[in-house]
């Protein structure tokens, strides 16, 4: 798994006392408010996209992490999502974009061509995201399944609550080839005349 | 079956035809980039030959051979039925002079094909109504398709991050990322001109 802290990562925002009030601080409060409701900048160039469009529908739904709404506007989005493949001729654009969203903002790259340039490795492609924009959180995979991206987004909940700007990176959990325990049918070959 | 249209174009352009051969079910002709057009024209519009559709239109860089470059159509009749494939070679070994006659008079596919061939292989085409480069950017030097692009060389539009170990970031880790080494092919230009 990533980054995730060794404590909780509930955070107890409010405290109740005896006389009917309740106490908080600021900063776990402010954390709490933004890390629920993200606005996010879905950057879709590639295949990645039908993985993420995936994840923002019924079956892994994304809402209920609170990062209901897409915002196809940098100015009124906060979280950037560089799903797919950048090429060197859309990086000017892509700095743009993340150039004109306010602070505080987060990026998280989906997929590998957005981490570290995927399978390309050539003069086209720029490989990884992280060469042009600071990038918080990295979730791997060609494309990555939707439930690595959901935990990404809840790495990336967990750092924002911390206020913790280091960049993760999201490990798959079970790793099918290893793992015979998953109760996947174990195919036997034919043998061969 | 389509041997018919090897011998159409070496019957309308005797001398013109350097070579031709038919595989796997495939007809090819080999034609003088003097002809290129006059071929082209007469497979468009002379009722035997009937090609409608111009399929590709792109090129093969061979370094080690001269005339470098060998431009390739796919033609295709809808009506008739029949596929041939037109070549042609051009460029000397730095690639430079590599021009032949544009199609994009005879088939408005021919205008896209053409700027990609110009773009990735440099050969360059007369007549073509706006030859400037179609995948990548104008800043971009070079053409990277031919062979002795080197592989690895990226030209970035945007200067990247002023980080520390850029090319692995944290929190990659030494087995991540690309860790495996890239097999490139450094092509030396070969002095003497004879075919392989």
């Amino acid at each position: 798994m990533g980054r995730l802290s060794g404590d909780s990562t509930k955070t107890v925002a409010i405290e109740p006392s005896e006389a009917g009030f309740a106490t908080t601080r600021l900063e776990p409060m402010l954390h709490w408010a933004q890390k629920y409701s993200l606005f996010m900048y879905p950057f879709v160039t590639a295949c990645c996209g039908m993985e993420f469009m995936s994840v923002t529908g019924p079956r892994f739904d994304f809402s209920r992490f609170g990062s209901e709404a897409p915002r196809f506007s940098p100015r009124q989005a906060d979280l950037l999502w560089i799903v797919g493949t950048i090429s060197q001729r859309q990086a000017p654009v892509l700095r743009r974009i993340y150039e004109q969203m306010a602070e505080p903002k987060w990026v998280l790259a989906f997929g590998t061509c957005a981490s570290s340039g995927g399978f390309y490795d050539n003069y086209a492609t720029v490989a990884g995201i992280d060469k042009i924009i600071p990038c918080d959180v990295y979730v791997p995979g060609c494309p990555p399944r939707p439930e690595a991206v959901l935990d990404g987004l809840m790495l990336l909940q967990d750092k924002i609550q911390r206020g913790d700007r280091q960049p993760g990176i999201i490990k798959p959990r079970l790793d099918p080839a290893t793992n015979p325990n998953l109760g996947l049918v174990q195919l036997r070959r034919a043998s061969r005349p | 079956m389509a041997k018919a249209l090897i011998d159409f174009v070496s019957s309308r352009f005797p001398g013109a035809v350097l070579d031709s051969h038919s595989q796997h079910g495939d007809d090819t002709v080999v034609v003088d980039p003097k002809v290129w057009l006059a071929v082209h024209q007469a497979l468009r519009d002379d009722p035997v030959a009937d090609m409608q559709m111009l399929v590709d239109l792109t090129a093969v860089d061979f370094p080690r051979h001269l005339p470098r470059f060998e431009v390739v159509t796919h033609l295709v009749s809808l009506r008739l039925g029949h596929r041939l494939r037109v070549k042609s070679r051009v460029g000397d070994t730095s690639g430079d002079n590599a021009v032949i006659d544009s199609l994009s008079a005879l088939w408005a596919s021919a205008n896209w094909a053409e700027r990609e061939c110009f773009d990735t292989m440099g050969v360059t085409f007369a007549g073509h109504p706006d030859l400037r480069r179609i995948l990548l950017y104008p800043e971009f030097e070079g053409h990277p398709l031919r062979k002795d692009y080197p592989a690895e060389l990226t030209q970035p539009l945007v200067p990247y991050r002023e980080v520390e170990n850029i090319g692995k970031l944290p929190p990659f880790g030494p087995h991540e990322g690309m860790s495996f080494g890239r097999q490139t092919h450094h092509l030396t230009r070969v002095a003497d001109t004879a075919k392989d």
